[in-house]
């Protein structure tokens, strides 16, 4: 189970509470909607749950316990935009290397070519990166996924292809899964059930 | 499955392109200003000895470059010349590069107050006039190569370290650096897979292009006399020689050793975009 209990955020001292007293918890294998109008935190509240920031209050925990400082952290963070989550001085192949060494059946499900692997980000699409990033945090180790807005920018046939491929390996690992976007009619398609902020 | 050609056609056919070229100029280049060290290594004292009987000789076979008021060879003197420049440059360049990279980490990764500090070095050098910070350093100095490096390294740092800095500040706030931690990565593969990849061509790159500033600054404070003595064969100390014959027509006492200095600074620039050119993944499609 990941948990927020109470959990609040503001970027800096003096700035005004962005995160206010935020509950969620979400089982393994099931798939949550986050749901929301714009600058209402939702981002942000993705960001926590996968310590890429610290809460100014109230814990994060994962099965009851915060997750260690060190090691793989079970809780990984999907963006809107792929190009910023890739080094743009390493290829495909080490990008998706520095988790873990994906199985050809996890390959193959995501629609990922082995000959992206050679290329650089730049030279994948948008898409074909986003399924990239995808892979890298399909990692052993990964219990819960935060996916923000993943296919906001794609093409309505490549973002089925994703959801339905990323939907697939959830159930079948019982990985929790945080689906954070505008769209309600996407949010109603893949998740259990919705959450608004 | 969106419309992606095969697989087996994805590796694109050898193409000369720009960066192809960029780089082969840059080889040519530097195979030029190896040659050049290399002469002045294995010449002895070409350039030194003088012959009284050859004296102000225009340009011959036998001496391609004349000879000076003293009969030594022009082509000698001129080579000598670069190769110490290029001495002096090298070590210049590489002493400014260390400083900038040591404030651009004490900038980036410090306290507020450091950078505040840092930036106001950076400011402070750039705001005072180039040649007037490198003449009083090398006056302070007492003149002599040794100097020069000195003047030069503690002139040059300024705009790499900006550079260096904005990177490290960007690198830190990086999105595929915050993964890399979540995925239980230790600092120090951090510091070597994700910064030193970026780092270390910028400064490599900052090196090579801090190489001309340095060769033309120590030519400059040589030929205004604040630089190395004019008994040794410099480029500066030829151009300031060749003013007094320049007005008796004696033309290649400047010309070559002038010219001479434009390609070596020349050929730095085309090395200098060249590496530019290979460590950058984006360049290469073209």
């Amino acid at each position: 189970m990941l948990e927020a209990r109470d959990i609040s955020f503001r970027y800096g001292p003096r700035d005004p509470l962005v995160v206010q007293g935020f509950d969620l918890a979400i089982g393994p294998g099931e798939v949550v909607g986050l749901a929301g109008p714009s600058g209402r935190g939702k981002s942000t509240i993705g960001r926590l749950l996968a310590r890429h920031l610290r809460p100014t209050a109230g814990a994060v925990t994962v099965n009851g316990a915060q997750p260690p400082a060190r090691g793989f952290n079970p809780v990984q963070f999907l963006s809107q935009t792929p190009i910023f989550a890739a080094n743009p001085r390493w290829t495909v192949g080490r990008i998706v290397g520095e988790a873990w060494t994906p199985d050809a059946d996890t390959v193959h499900g995501l629609g990922v070519r082995p000959a992206w692997f050679d290329r650089f980000p730049h030279e994948l699409s948008g898409g074909e990166l986003q399924r990239i990033t995808i892979l890298r945090a399909l990692a052993p180790g990964l219990r819960y996924l935060i996916a923000d807005e993943i296919t906001s920018m794609l093409d309505p046939l490549a973002q089925a292809e994703i959801w339905k491929a990323l939907l697939g390996l959830v159930k079948q690992r019982a990985i929790g899964l945080l689906a954070i976007s505008h769209d309600a009619h996407l949010l109603g398609r893949v998740a259990d059930r919705v959450v608004t902020v | 499955m969106t419309a992606v050609a095969d697989d087996c056609c994805v590796t694109p056919a050898p193409r000369f392109g720009t960066r192809k070229a960029v780089l082969i100029v840059a080889a040519l280049a530097a195979a030029g200003l190896a040659a050049v060290i290399v002469f002045a290594l294995l010449s002895g004292d070409a350039g030194v000895v003088t012959n009284f009987r050859a004296r102000l000789a225009a340009p011959s076979l036998f001496h391609p470059f004349g000879t000076d008021a003293l009969g030594r060879d022009m082509l000698a003197r001129t080579l000598k010349g670069l190769a110490l420049s290029f001495r002096v440059g090298l070590f210049a360049a590489t002493a400014s590069t260390v400083i900038a990279l040591v404030l651009a980490l004490v900038a980036a990764g410090g306290p507020r107050w450091a950078d505040a500090i840092v930036a106001y070095l950076v400011d402070m050098t750039m705001g005072l006039p180039h040649l007037v910070l490198l003449i009083l350093i090398s006056f302070a100095f007492g003149g002599g190569a040794n100097a020069v490096i000195i003047a030069v390294a503690l002139t040059h740092w300024p705009r790499l370290t900006r550079i260096l800095r904005a990177e490290i500040l960007q690198l830190r706030q990086a999105e595929y650096v915050t993964i890399s931690r979540n995925f239980g990565k230790s600092p120090l593969h951090i510091a070597r897979h994700h910064f030193a990849p970026h780092l270390i061509p910028q400064m490599l790159v900052g090196l090579v292009l801090m190489f001309p500033h340095a060769i033309l600054h120590e030519a400059g404070l040589t030929f205004l006399g604040f630089g190395i003595e004019p008994t040794t064969p410099a480029i500066g100390v030829l151009l300031s020689e060749s003013l007094r014959y320049l007005t008796a027509g004696k033309w290649w006492l400047g010309l070559f050793p002038g010219l001479a200095l434009l390609i070596a600074v020349l050929a730095f620039d085309a090395i200098g975009n060249g590496l530019r050119t290979l460590t950058d993944p984006r360049g290469s499609q073209s």
